[in-house]
């Protein structure tokens, strides 16, 4: 056993409103220099839609993640074998026109129009060539198009449904959307790490944190293409990756990441999970159907005390375990099981979990059409206007078990909460459905409780970062005060 | 050293030592004070059709090109050795001709493309434009000096790659290049001048192809120190504390 920790992250998708708070957040901080205008280290997506980068699920075209051939585990893109010959071109790697051209409007044409009839416009101006540019795509293009014949019908988790269930899914009365918001996963298995020939990627181990060093950057590329969830940018003005970088500077002086801080839907959750290191290589290589089992499995008990021992054997703080012990992350993951990781079937093991959300609660399928106020209030999950096959694929690995396990639970959660709360349900009606959930009505209350009114010290459990140790290590502390502030001064300047 | 006059011992003497050096110098200051700045600048993410088209040929010929350079530099006897037969000599300087012409074809497709795509010329700087240039006529007269001047894999091991050992040498020997043909003195100059020019341009990045990759671990793990490392070191500062 090779106990390492991980900050983690839960999204409660049923939350999300798709204010985008979180994403402007992030850009205003991080990404809004030249070259990085079209980087979205956060985005949240309507699904179903085409999401961003286009149809960036599509991995026939886009080539990310990792395959299984002959049980051994190879990148999709290139790797060892294939970057040598493909190192000048690279053959699967996304250009502008998958995301867009970033513009901006020239505002000077308000104040210096000449005087007229007709009220000033300022014409869109691209940000690349500065020139007029037309519009064709931008930051959530398909923002709340959920029924679109255009983005929605060519959401790749549309693709294994039945004909009836795609035409329901468009049908005007019965269309249905929810947000995905994204960020990088922060993987066990990161094939963008995976893919770097210049080593320029990796994994931080005392947090897990995936990084890229700027000054090991060589823009070889392979990264953009090797993260099946296109979480790495190329930044085209300074040719070097960026990615999201988690807020490392935020956690490390104890606050929650820029896009968690300022969730307006409080729909995100942060905390520690332990794993094991060791089973990396066989969990990723696992059939299909293993992986969330596996994948959840690999995440160890911190209260267990061979964990504990393994912890501190492997320099990890007992700090960091006792945070680790109030995960929100591991109760949303191992305990209650109701948050899953997405496309577990790229086999980056992703530590961004999601909660599938139950689509219009209180409405529900009749025939062809849709019931909004149904007479028990809450409808059968199965019957939801949203297939579970699609949220199969889209949390469930290809599966429908695990998505209906935690639409289940939740759904039997709100039912035990009427009970306790409003009464017009019986105690014993809403345990049975509690019984049938897998679920007590003490979890249940725990669950409510994480869902609706925990605070930010609930939701954002985050571990001592511990990096006056790590200064301790490598130099006098002394010496060190002196210099803080005196580090890399230059900005990030484009080479020649 | 016969007719060799002042012009020539400044331009084949004292020129490629001054080359050199700069190459030294310059790319090792700015690799330990601007590494970020070490990058291929790639430009697939702005076009990514004709990039293809471009980049590939060019980089496969120019490659196999200089590698030709750098053998018959090294060791000039294995190229006469090789080219004792007539046969083994036409496969030689066909190759190296479609060698010569895949890098001119590639790099004059990857001129006009960032000449005529406004995003690529937005993100082209000065130096890439007179890099542009000094490389299209490095090739044009290396190709010129191949079809004019017949056999040059033989007669550049037998007569250009003792005046370059006699640069390695410290003793140069510019008598032997004053009697060549124009258009091999201008690519012996322009190699120079390339080769001066090279740390103030993208080309840093040949210096920085990845090594390492095919033989490290799929995956990279960062740590502070080694887990061992922050374990005792841990043990001591609860000693330090009990002490106190
Ligand atoms: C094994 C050695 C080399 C590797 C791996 C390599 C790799 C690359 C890569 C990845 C790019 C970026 C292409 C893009 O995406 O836009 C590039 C560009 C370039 N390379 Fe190389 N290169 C190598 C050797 C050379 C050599 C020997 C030369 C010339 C003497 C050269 C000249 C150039 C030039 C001029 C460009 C810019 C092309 C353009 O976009 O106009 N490279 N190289
Ligand atoms: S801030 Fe929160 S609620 Fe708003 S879109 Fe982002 S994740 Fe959803």
């Amino acid at each position: 056993m090779d106990v390492r920790s991980q900050v983690s992250m839960v999204f409660h998708l049923d939350k999300c409103i798709g204010c985008h708070t979180c994403s402007i957040a992030c850009k205003n901080v991080w990404t809004d220099r030249k070259g990085t205008e079209y980087m979205w280290w956060n985005n949240v997506e309507t699904k179903p839609g085409t999401g961003y980068p286009t149809k960036w699920e599509d991995q026939e075209e886009y080539r990310g993640g990792w395959e299984l051939i002959d049980g051994k585990l190879r990148l999709k893109s290139t790797g060892k074998a294939r970057i040598v010959p493909n190192i000048f071109h690279n053959p699967s790697q996304p250009s502008m026109d998958d995301y867009y051209e970033p513009w901006t409007y020239r505002y000077e044409d308000l104040f210096n129009a000449p005087e007229g009839d007709d009220q000033p416009t300022a014409v869109p101006i691209s940000k690349v060539t500065g020139e007029l540019i037309d519009i064709e795509a931008g930051p959530n293009w398909d923002d709340d198009l959920g029924g679109s014949e255009i983005y929605a019908k060519n959401d790749p988790n549309m693709a294994s449904l039945t004909p009836e269930q795609q035409s329901q899914m468009m049908a005007i009365e019965r269309l249905v959307f929810f947000y995905l918001p994204r960020i990088c996963n922060h993987c066990l298995n990161p094939s963008c790490v995976a893919s770097c020939p210049s080593g320029a990627l990796y994994k931080r181990g005392e947090d897990g944190i995936v990084l890229i060093d700027q000054n090991v950057c060589r823009a070889w590329r392979s990264c953009i293409a090797a993260c099946p969830y296109k979480k790495t940018y190329f930044n085209w003005n300074a040719g070097k990756s960026e990615k999201c970088i988690l807020c490392f500077p935020r956690l490390e002086t104890g606050q929650a990441p820029a896009c968690f801080h300022s969730c307006v839907g409080r729909i995100r959750y942060l905390g520690v999970l332990l794993y094991d290191a060791d089973k990396i290589e066989d969990v990723a290589s696992r059939k299909d159907e293993e992986l969330i089992d596996a994948h959840r499995d690999m995440v160890l008990d911190p209260h267990d005390p061979a964990v504990i021992a393994g912890a501190r054997a492997n320099g990890i703080h007992d700090s960091v375990v006792e945070s680790a012990q109030n995960s929100p992350v591991y109760k949303f993951v191992k305990d209650w099981k109701i948050a899953l990781p997405p496309h577990v079937e790229y086999r980056t093991l992703p530590m961004l979990f999601y909660v599938p959300p139950l689509l219009p609660v209180m409405s529900q399928r009749n025939g062809d059409t849709i019931e909004s106020v149904s007479e028990d209030l809450f409808h059968a999950f199965d019957q939801a206007r949203a297939p579970l096959e699609y949220l199969g694929n889209l949390l469930g690995g290809g599966n429908t078990g695990k998505v209906s396990y935690a639409l289940r639970k939740q759904m039997a959660v709100r039912l035990w909460r009427r009970a306790v709360t409003v009464g017009d349900i019986t105690k014993e009606a809403a345990e049975a459905a509690l019984r049938e959930a897998d679920c007590t009505p003490e979890e249940a209350d725990e669950i409510f409780k994480l869902s609706t009114t925990a605070t930010f010290d609930d939701r954002f459990v985050i571990p001592p970062m511990h990096r006056e140790e790590a200064i301790e290590m490598m130099k006098d502390t002394d010496d060190h005060r002196r210099e803080t502030g005196f580090g890399f001064l230059t900005g990030p300047r484009r080479g020649s | 050293m016969g007719s060799a006059n002042h012009l020539d011992f400044l331009l084949y003497g004292a020129f490629p030592y001054i080359a050199m050096v700069l190459l030294l110098v310059v790319t090792i200051q700015r690799y330990r004070q601007r590494a970020y700045t070490y990058s291929t600048l790639s430009s697939q993410f702005l076009e990514n059709r004709q990039h293809f088209w471009g980049s590939v040929p060019f980089h496969y010929g120019i490659l196999f090109v200089l590698l030709g350079h750098f053998v018959a530099f090294l060791v000039p006897r294995s190229i006469l050795w090789w080219n004792s037969h007539p046969a083994r000599l036409y496969i030689l300087e066909i190759t190296a001709l479609i060698g010569g012409l895949l890098s001119l074809i590639g790099f004059v497709s990857l001129v006009l493309r960032r000449g005529s795509n406004n995003r690529l010329r937005a993100v082209t700087t000065p130096s890439d434009w007179i890099l542009s240039v000094m490389l299209l006529v490095q090739i044009a007269t290396g190709l010129g000096v191949a079809v004019f001047y017949g056999w040059g894999s033989s007669w550049f091991a037998s007569t250009l790659a003792p005046y370059l050992w006699s640069l390695v040498k410290l003793n140069p020997d510019v008598a032997a290049v004053v009697p060549m043909p124009w258009l091999v003195k201008a690519h012996i100059l322009g190699a120079f001048a390339l080769v001066a020019f090279f740390p103030f341009t993208r080309l840093v990045h040949i210096l920085v192809i990845p090594n390492m990759y095919l033989w490290r671990r799929t995956q990279v793990v960062r740590w502070y120190g080694t887990n061992q490392g922050r374990v005792e070191h841990r043990k001591r500062s609860a000693q330090d504390q009990q002490q106190r």
